[in-house]
């Protein structure tokens, strides 16, 4: 499995860490329910087919990435980074 | 058919001609009193219990694929009860009782060999923890013996005990714990289910899960829709997509372990041995091949098969372990389907639904519990309350915060 960093290009799966879903970006607000923070933290759709999860380029760029990728079949469909660069300097 | 030595030796004498098929392959029936959705280890047991334990007469098992297509009929096979934490612990030594005497209750040969389990630790830190598990398990009522490094040697010889990353100080050794026959525990307690008018049905598929004014009322499969009192999922790997039927989403990411096996060899390893520094765990089957494997690929997957830097991790520590194995090759690897909850442990619960059951979340180590779990999951369908043992599997310990950690790690996705 290789992951296209959209700053390193495509690098081998042994420099990134995988954190999880991509729905750990959606985080409740601090006073949101205990049932929006359960779901948030536990509860997961674990989709067999195309899903979206966070890699962290620890090894490389560093960066959060954002994968889209079919867990039944390994492709990797896109490699998005989490933040982008703001012209005024910074991430967003 | 009751199987015995004598009849071996008759059938032996005539021709082999008078065996008859383990189980029958009967068709759906309109309903059921409990339908069991996967035909697994842990499903066919649960079947098994219900039918023995609480004398359900009117049960099916529903298999998308064929009995024991699953994990249970590919895994690494370790049976052990060497659990730390309050509510792991009694569970799996119950199971370990169970397996003690799974082959006289079910007449069916599982190869149970008790030919102990040795957990090497490589530090000081990690004696003390090993040694502090160990009074946990003889406080349990099981057994656990802390050998230094020349106890060790005694037993396992051919490590290397030199190597400078990870020098060996000593082991636990659990002499109870072994291995088992894995798909002979499926057909084992398919045939005993059968036996007790269990309908094990096979090439079909829950399509959905009928819920009315939350009641559970049967399920749609691709041989029809049949209605049933109680439903159970014991689906392992696609608990996921099985509970979403039912509008449920689990606390559940689905990750692939890979495990490899090399041709056939002289009896050399006659025990259980793990090697937690390298993520390393070996045992010999009867065959001869050298059964190994490792930790999860660490990605969600529903691929049955992983990746190269995996195999290539498992290999460089059976190497540093024991580099007598180098000259073995590698026949076959897998990878199985992994329920993992956030902290590592198991759900044996009821459902929002009533008369929904669930039983998921094995993580890597759903064989041992083969036993203990079915009988607990039909303890709680039977009677609806959870089994002593296993009290404190519940659903919705993430949100109250009861969670069982036992790697010590936390309670996240990503850590076990």
């Amino acid at each position: 499995m290789r992951l296209n960093c959209p700053h390193c290009g495509p690098r081998d799966r042994r420099e990134f860490y995988y954190y999880g879903a991509a729905a750990y970006l959606d985080r409740p607000s601090p006073d949101a329910p205990a049932q929006a923070w359960d779901d948030y933290l536990h509860n997961r759709d674990n989709p067999a087919g195309m899903t979206q999860d966070l890699w962290y380029h620890e090894q490389g760029c560093t960066a959060w990435l954002k994968v889209t990728r079919n867990t039944v079949t390994h492709e990797i469909i896109a490699v998005d980074a989490v933040a982008t660069p703001k012209a005024s300097g910074g991430m967003a | 058919m009751r199987y015995s030595g004598l009849k071996v030796i008759t059938e032996g004498l005539f021709g082999n001609k008078g065996w008859k098929p383990a189980w029958r392959t009967p068709d759906p029936k309109p309903e059921y009193d409990a339908i069991i959705i996967g035909g697994g280890g842990h499903g066919l047991s649960t079947a098994y219990y219900l039918a023995k334990n609480h004398g359900f007469t009117n049960i099916a098992v529903l298999e998308k694929g064929y009995l024991g297509s699953g994990n249970i009929g590919r895994n690494t096979t370790i049976v052990r009860a060497n659990y730390f934490l309050p509510g792991n612990s009694e569970f799996y030594s119950h199971s370990l009782k169970l397996w003690e005497g799974l082959e006289a209750d079910l007449n069916y040969n599982v190869m149970h060999s008790q030919r102990g389990l040795i957990n090497l630790f490589h530090s000081d830190g990690q004696r003390d923890a090993f040694a502090r598990r160990g009074n946990s398990m003889i406080n349990q009522g099981d057994d656990a013996i802390l050998l230094d490094r020349e106890g060790v040697r005694e037993h396992l010889p051919y490590l290397d005990f030199e190597q400078t990353r990870f020098p060996i100080y000593g082991g636990l050794l659990h002499p109870r714990g072994g291995t088992a026959r894995h798909d002979a525990v499926a057909w084992g307690y398919a045939r005993a289910a059968d036996r007790r008018g269990v309908d094990l049905i096979q090439n079909c598929e829950v399509t959905g899960i009928d819920v009315e004014n939350g009641v559970v009322r049967g399920v749609q499969t691709t041989r029809g829709s049949i209605r049933a009192k109680k439903v159970a999922i014991v689906v392992a790997g696609r608990s996921s997509q099985v509970a979403a039927m039912a509008g449920m989403r689990l606390p559940i990411e689905s990750h692939v372990l890979q495990a490899f096996v090399t041709e056939g060899l002289k009896p050399v390893i006659n025990h259980v041995v793990s090697f937690g520094m390298g993520h390393f765990y070996i045992s010999q089957s009867d065959k001869g091949g050298l059964v190994f494997g490792g930790d999860i690929d660490f990605y969600a997957s529903y691929a049955s098969r992983g990746n190269l830097p995996m195999v290539e991790h498992v290999m460089e520590a059976g190497m540093t372990l024991m580099p007598m194995i180098g000259r073995a090759r590698v026949l076959r690897s897998w990878g199985g389907i992994m329920d993992m909850t956030p902290d590592g442990s198991p759900i044996i619960d009821r459902t929002d639904i009533s008369g929904l059951f669930i039983d998921c979340g094995w993580n890597y180590g759903g064989f041992k519990a083969v036993p203990a779990s079915g009988w607990c999951m039909a303890h709680l369908m039977a009677t609806g309350e959870s089994h002593p043992v296993a009290e404190k599997f519940k659903l919705n310990r993430f949100a109250t915060g009861h969670i069982l950690d036992e790697e010590g790690t936390g309670s996240q996705h990503n850590l076990h």
